[in-house]
């Protein structure tokens, strides 16, 4: 199969891409990166839990929508938002993250509450600033800002917000 | 009848009916911690309480209050003085600077990032640069990363001095408030003459530092090192040995290392409970492997052992302090890697590279490539972390800051159960919040 007269390259066999605990994972940076399906999620942040990543550090989402294109590996569909989840290993000193696609059309992901009491502000600052729901939450406000707030601030389509500002020589407002 | 079971006290033998027969109403009063109303019903049930004869009420907290350390407000169910559930309210100090991040290049993210932590700002333009920097894959010469790591310790010795004002002063200790700003002082008036100004400073950026340290600094730093270990003496005399502190401080807010972990509280908070997580000594960052220093840790998770452990983190943060004077390595202060650095400003009349890179570097700024990462270092007050992504442009795609006020907040109702209003204040305090860095 190795081509041994130029130095072109070999073609191998298609390589599965790699897996643990049942889903694609990645490497960025020193940091496995594991991809679960929504079905996936609670099953696999347990059995990370069990693996002794015991703390879970952080808990946000990122709106993809005008992101010109990120690397995902082969199998992980691209959504439109992602809820990013990094754990801590305390005996291990390790991290790990985890990366579920949502869709736009149904932006519900089961909450990770019953296996980190300590997700529970950050899921409420996801729903506050994204709008991903999470199933299971004991009390999905929002937290930033007022309860009565429509619009979610973080989406890539929330206007950033500007004071109209008049300035003399050109009059009419500014950008 | 035969279901009740017998609890020997010390008033004698008591009768306890079985666990069942309470309400869900007085089993959610004897063990909840946390209260999840939304602030519409709760208002409404306050109203409504008003003039009955409720045996809890809903008390509001803040968020205009001298002690709720910035604007936090505490929703308190209380039964008389005692505090049953709480929700801490927050959002008041939220200015979208996340979603400011976005709008910013990279030279410009530490300033915004800055305000976050207000009181430990080198922190945050730390955990940006860090995150940065990963993506763009520099090397940081030596110094810079000494020169980084000493304006950090420097930050967490005026930051756990506030701690120190603000805590005394809540507690009654009113003298402990000015004594603590004038040591802070001490700190920032070093900070100016390095940086420029006594608070979020822009220092920190990515490539470096943005100038080097001034001629005779190392008189400056030994200076406030030779000050402060006596009057950390006098603050142990004030306040450790006194009985009233004892008595306000000790057995209050207790929390378990499980439920820290559970809750993922970090840094004093996590420490206080016995567990020796420090970041710089697990996973260091910076040139945290090379100098020598103790990690302090509690063990009965209250509010004394987070007053001592902060009182001893000042000890430590001078001991790095005085090895960052010994060992400080000449050499460059910023990466020479053109693309990332600002030419020095002589070079621009003489080069015309020069003049473009200055050029693109400060319009459109520096472009970082596509990718993620999440870093973290060890800031005063637990795990500061930014997950940085990026879409090969000159600007953050998101930047989210891990602040570790918002995680430690949520011990907060943990630590208030059972306890007075009183111990209230002092539980607050000794959480040590920043609303920058809870609302951002």
């Amino acid at each position: 199969m190795a081509d041994t007269e130029t130095d072109e390259v070999v073609e191998e066999e298609p390589v599965a891409p790699a897996e643990r605990h049942g889903v694609p994972v990645a490497a960025s940076r020193g940091v496995a990166v594991l991809f679960p399906p929504i079905e996936d999620y609670l099953r696999v942040v347990e059995a990370l839990r069990d693996e002794g990543f015991a703390m879970c550090v952080d808990v946000t989402a990122v709106d993809y929508l005008t992101h010109p294109g990120r690397s995902l590996p082969e199998g992980v569909p691209a959504e439109r938002y992602e809820v990013v989840v990094n754990l801590l290993s305390l005996e291990g000193r390790e991290r790990v993250r985890v990366r579920v696609q949502v869709p736009e059309a149904d932006p519900t992901v089961p909450s990770l509450f019953a296996l980190h009491p300590g997700t529970e502000t950050p899921e409420r600052e996801v729903f506050d600033m994204f709008g991903i729901v999470f199933d299971g939450h004991p009390d999905l406000t929002r937290i930033l800002m007022p309860e009565d707030w429509e619009g979610h601030p973080l989406r890539k389509d929330f206007a950033i917000g500007r004071i109209p500002v008049q300035f003399k020589a050109t009059g009419g407002t500014g950008k | 009848m035969s279901d009740t079971h017998v609890v020997h006290t010390s008033e004698g033998d008591q009768e306890l009916a079985p666990r069942d027969r309470s309400s869900e109403r007085e089993l959610l009063l004897e063990t909840g911690a946390v209260l999840r109303m939304s602030e519409a019903d709760a208002a409404k049930a306050i109203a409504e309480a008003a003039g009955t004869d409720e045996e809890t009420f809903l008390l509001n907290m803040g968020p205009q209050h001298p002690s709720t350390h910035g604007v936090l407000r505490l929703m308190l169910e209380l039964q008389g003085e005692t505090v049953l559930r709480t929700k801490p309210i927050i959002g008041y100090l939220h200015t979208g600077m996340e979603k400011t991040g976005e709008d910013l290049n990279y030279l410009q993210g530490p300033t915004n990032t800055t305000r976050m932590d207000y009181a430990s700002p080198f922190f945050n333009e730390l955990v940006f640069c860090l995150a940065a920097e990963a993506l763009l894959e520099v090397e940081i010469p030596p110094r810079a990363t000494w020169i980084r790591m000493l304006m950090c310790e420097l930050n967490r010795m005026a930051s756990h001095l506030l701690f120190l004002a603000t805590n005394g002063m809540d507690l009654g200790a009113v003298s402990m408030m000015l004594y603590g700003w004038r040591e802070r002082d001490l700190v920032l008036q070093f900070f100016e003459k390095v940086t420029g100004l006594r608070m979020n400073h822009e220092y920190i950026r990515p490539g470096g530092v943005a100038v080097d340290l001034p001629d005779g600094w190392q008189d400056d730093v030994l200076f406030i090192l030779d000050a402060l270990p006596e009057r950390l003496e006098e603050y142990d005399q004030l306040m450790t040995g006194q009985p009233i502190w004892r008595d306000r401080t000790q057995g209050v807010g207790a929390i378990t290392p499980e439920e820290a972990v559970a809750l993922s509280a970090t840094g004093p908070v996590l420490r206080s409970t016995g567990l020796a997580w420090d970041l710089r000594r697990e996973l260091p960052y910076l040139a945290y492997d090379e100098v020598e220093f103790d990690v302090v840790v509690g063990t009965y998770g209250d509010v004394f052992d987070r007053y001592a452990i902060r009182l001893n983190e000042v000890r430590e943060s001078m001991r790095i302090v005085r090895q960052c004077v010994e060992k400080m390595p000449p050499g460059d202060y910023r990466v020479q890697d053109k693309k990332v650095t600002p030419p020095p400003r002589a070079r621009i009349d003489e080069s015309m590279e020069a003049l473009i890179h200055h050029f693109k570097i400060f319009t459109e700024g520096f472009r970082v490539p596509e990718g993620e990462i999440y870093v973290a270092v060890e800031s005063p007050r637990g795990e500061l972390g930014c997950y940085l992504v990026s879409d090969g442009s000159a600007k953050p795609y998101r930047m989210h800051i891990r602040g570790p006020s918002f995680y430690n907040m949520q011990s907060m109702p943990h630590m208030l159960h059972g306890g007075f209003i009183a111990d209230a204040v002092a539980v607050i305090s000794s959480i040590d919040p920043i609303m920058g860095e809870v609302d951002r």
